[in-house]
């Protein structure tokens, strides 16, 4: 091939001439609106940054926070068994790293998350094993996703395997039995603070699943029964406010069982959760079921496929796929309305952080320590939301959605 | 041919067991029974539940004494009024804030949002601060956060913030000025309605003229504006006979241990208020975002290439057709925003949900109340999506 020749009398391209202050010209200074907006805001940011900065470093008490550390990650989980509690999040990030490495994509940017935040974590000055512990962790997720590169066929089925046993292995882990005295029990009154947070959470959202489904599925059926039924049931829960069906859960339970059988506060909570959650996924379930094309249904029928198949196999896959943005933001809210279940008596990290702001210790504080400690839960709350709507973002773009 | 051995085939009887029609009513048949036989389980245990605890299953008891006092009432009420009377208050506030709430959080979350796309690096960058901050927290923590780390520890009284007569902010609420009635309000009463009716018929004669000149265009500015004019003379005419005016601003000023004059929100009031707003607006924010952008970029070019300036462009190109994608998305928001002013009860705002939840604890009527809380939430989202599927269809692409 040949070149295109360039005649010499062709201009070239113009310089482009980016220098500071076109570009500040050009971006804060075009027109007399845009530089009075540009100074009231600049001035607005300024102060309030400055003022934030200064009262972060020399008038806010972080004290509580620092003293109730273990608080705010475990609650009142017994220290002497902490370590189980260690072991899941060791095991957690073992599998995370492992499928960073055999798998690429999103998984992978979430692994070498993980692994940045832990190595951050073991960098801050903690007390006694704990830094040592985090460097461990981050190394165990390192060697995970080090073996999934190296032996992909080997590692692939063991990985699956133990991500579908993991909930249980965790559930069990942080349970214990009441009749082994290796684990021994740990009351559900004892757990709290983040990890209670991101077990109602976990939990909320992988139990409402096959509800959600069913009732997806349910809202599209062609039998007047089921569907009047599962679209009342869906109404119903989005109409009212997650915090009526959380009372109710506390309140009414008890009551619709017989009157011998007692429920754990933990367990109504996670009912009333998972219900809540169902109606909500049953929706977005639902968007994905109407974006697979009639064609495909009507193929599968045409090769021999019964209903059951058609929607396990065809349909189900396909819609699922186009909805897991949607999910990981219904997990979002749904960690954010975790912070709910304080008012109904648990101690997750929020019901943490009212309980720290109480504390006598801090009655000299003046004005007490309200700021500092909501700032600090307010935060982690963030770091966990923002970076669970990054990932939702680029799994988006992925999957492509809206731009095929 | 083939279809003689079908036909054939077709008149053998198809067994029950293998008819679609059959299997489907079966099918209903016994997913009906299982769910009332579920329903019956839970039904009868909560009828034996409640013999052994003694509370009958009826709605008498909301004519029975509150006995409660209540913080904040828009409607008369005392302790001695019924559970009845003080539901009605919950359900009042509630209302009160929500449709505050809503009005607050789409102009904020409209300032925002645009703010969004503006060509302003400062106002673009603040702006997608502002909607990735409060997104992503919690509202509950950001209510407790306005309530007892903002508003609970702003000045006392005394040293209120603000400007005094318009606009005060203390520990005890923010206080501002609010036009209040005069002595010759009643006086003036008469011309109220008068602009009412005038409105009302200036609104039909401009309708009709403009349907008979075949243009379009709104009614509204005109009815708006007969109105006015008719309450202004009315004021006018009744300040020149009595020597006052109907309405006074009342403004706020320090006297004693509180506020005069104006209008004051409560601390729990305004925390609320706050946090519903800041938070709705961060989401509603991203609903106009995404509106604006779905509009078609030639659009934004033909407006200009006809010489609209960009605050014309804005207003009249994108809004208009911007609208349609956005109004799905904002009711849901509404609907949001209404939902969660039940969590008024962690601020101790004496919202529907707050003010039930003392009846429950005094009364042990769990059910009845928590069926009630159910269906006023549901009449007000069904009202609530009622009226902007109506705004919906007004405005949607009318296609030929």
């Amino acid at each position: 091939m040949s070149t295109t020749e360039v005649s010499p009398t062709a201009l070239k391209p113009p310089q482009s001439s980016v220098n500071v202050v076109t570009l500040l010209r050009q971006n804060l200074f075009n027109g007399w609106i845009n530089s009075l907006i540009t100074v009231v805001l600049g001035w607005l940011v300024i102060t309030v940054l400055y003022q934030v900065v200064n009262w972060v470093f020399t008038d806010a008490t972080w004290a509580p926070i620092v003293t109730n550390l273990r608080l705010f990650w475990v609650g009142r989980y017994p220290e002497t068994v902490l370590w189980r509690v260690q072991a899941c999040l060791a095991l957690v990030l073992l599998l995370f790293g492992l499928s960073g490495g055999l798998w690429g994509g999103v998984v992978r940017a979430v692994a070498s998350g993980l692994a940045a935040l832990m190595v951050l974590l073991a960098l801050l000055p903690f007390g006694g094993g704990m830094r040592l512990y985090l460097a461990g962790t981050a190394l165990l997720l390192g060697a995970g996703f080090v073996g999934g590169l190296r032996f992909p066929r080997l590692l692939r089925w063991p990985t699956i395997m133990l991500w579908l046993l993991s909930p249980l292995i965790v559930i069990l882990l942080i349970r214990g039995f009441v009749t082994w005295s290796v684990i021994p029990f740990v009351d559900t009154g004892l757990w709290g603070g983040l990890l209670l947070t991101i077990f109602l959470a976990v939990v909320g959202i992988v139990a409402s699943f096959p509800l959600g489904v069913l009732l997806a599925l349910g809202r599209r059926s062609k039998l007047p029964v089921v569907k009047g039924f599962c679209v009342a049931y869906i109404e119903l829960i989005r109409g009212v406010p997650l915090i009526t069906v959380l009372f109710m859960a506390m309140l009414m339970l008890p009551l619709f069982l017989p009157p011998h059988v007692r429920v754990d506060n933990l367990v109504r909570v996670l009912v009333a959760i998972t219900l809540f959650s169902a109606a909500y996924l049953a929706e977005n379930v639902r968007g994905g079921l109407q974006s697979v094309p009639n064609g495909q249904v009507e193929a599968a029928r045409a090769l021999g496929l019964n209903v059951f198949q058609s929607t396990v196999l065809i349909v189900l896959p396909q819609a699922l796929r186009a909805v897991i943005p949607a999910i990981v933001g219904q997990f979002i809210s749904l960690f954010k309305d975790t912070s709910l279940v304080s008012l109904v008596g648990l101690t997750e990290l929020f019901g943490i952080a009212r309980g720290v702001i109480e504390q006598p210790e801090w009655i000299t504080v003046t004005g007490g320590v309200q700021r500092e400690v909501l700032i600090f839960v307010g935060l982690i709350y963030w770091i966990f939301c923002f970076s669970m709507a990054q990932i939702s973002r680029r799994i988006e773009t992925r999957l492509g959605v809206g731009t095929r | 041919m083939a279809s003689s051995g079908l036909s054939a085939e077709q008149h053998r009887p198809v067994p029950f067991y293998r008819n679609v029609k059959v299997l489907a009513v079966l099918a209903q048949i016994a997913f009906l029974v299982l769910i009332i036989l579920l329903f019956w389980i839970l039904y009868s245990n909560m009828i034996r539940g409640l013999r052994i605890a003694n509370i009958p299953l009826d709605f008498g008891f909301l004519d029975d004494t509150a006995g409660f006092a209540i913080g904040e009432t828009s409607i008369a009420y005392q302790p001695a009024d019924t559970y009845a009377r003080a539901f009605a208050v919950g359900v009042v506030n509630t209302l009160r804030v929500a449709g505050l709430g809503i009005i607050l959080a789409t102009i904020l979350g409209t300032i925002v949002g645009i703010g969004r796309l503006s060509n302003n690096w400062l106002l673009r960058n603040v702006a997608a601060a502002y909607v990735a901050i409060f997104r992503n927290t919690p509202l509950l923590v950001q209510l407790i956060f306005w309530y007892i780390a903002v508003i609970r520890r702003l000045p006392r009284v005394r040293n209120a913030w603000g400007i005094n007569g318009v606009i005060l902010a203390s520990n005890r609420g923010l206080a501002v000025a609010w036009p209040a009635a005069a002595e010759s309000y009643r006086t003036w009463e008469p011309w109220l309605w008068m602009g009412l009716v005038i409105g009302v018929l200036a609104f039909v004669a401009r309708r009709w003229q403009l349907a008979r000149m075949d243009r379009p265009g709104s009614a509204l500015p005109h009815a708006f504006l007969a109105a006015g004019l008719t309450v202004l003379i009315g004021a006018l005419i009744v300040f020149a006979t009595t020597g006052t005016l109907p309405l006074t601003i009342g403004q706020p000023v320090l006297g004693g241990f509180n506020f005069t004059g104006g209008a004051v929100l409560s601390p729990e009031f305004f925390a609320l208020l706050l946090g519903l707003t800041i938070y709705t607006a961060a989401f509603i924010a991203e609903v106009v975002r995404g509106g604006i952008q779905s509009v078609n970029k030639g659009q934004v070019e033909a407006a200009r290439a006809l010489g609209l300036s960009p605050s014309q462009t804005l207003r009249l190109v994108i809004f208009p057709q911007a609208l349609r994608v956005i109004i799905p998305p904002m009711t849901n928001q509404y609907l949001n925003l209404t939902k969660n002013s039940s969590l008024g009860v962690a601020v101790a705002f004496p919202d529907m949900f707050n003010v039930s939840s003392t009846i429950i604890n005094q009364s042990g009527r769990s059910v009845q109340m928590f069926a009630l809380i159910m269906a006023s939430y549901l009449s007000v989202s069904l009202l609530t999506s009622l009226l902007m599927n109506l705004y919906n269809n007004r405005i949607r692409l009318v296609e030929r």
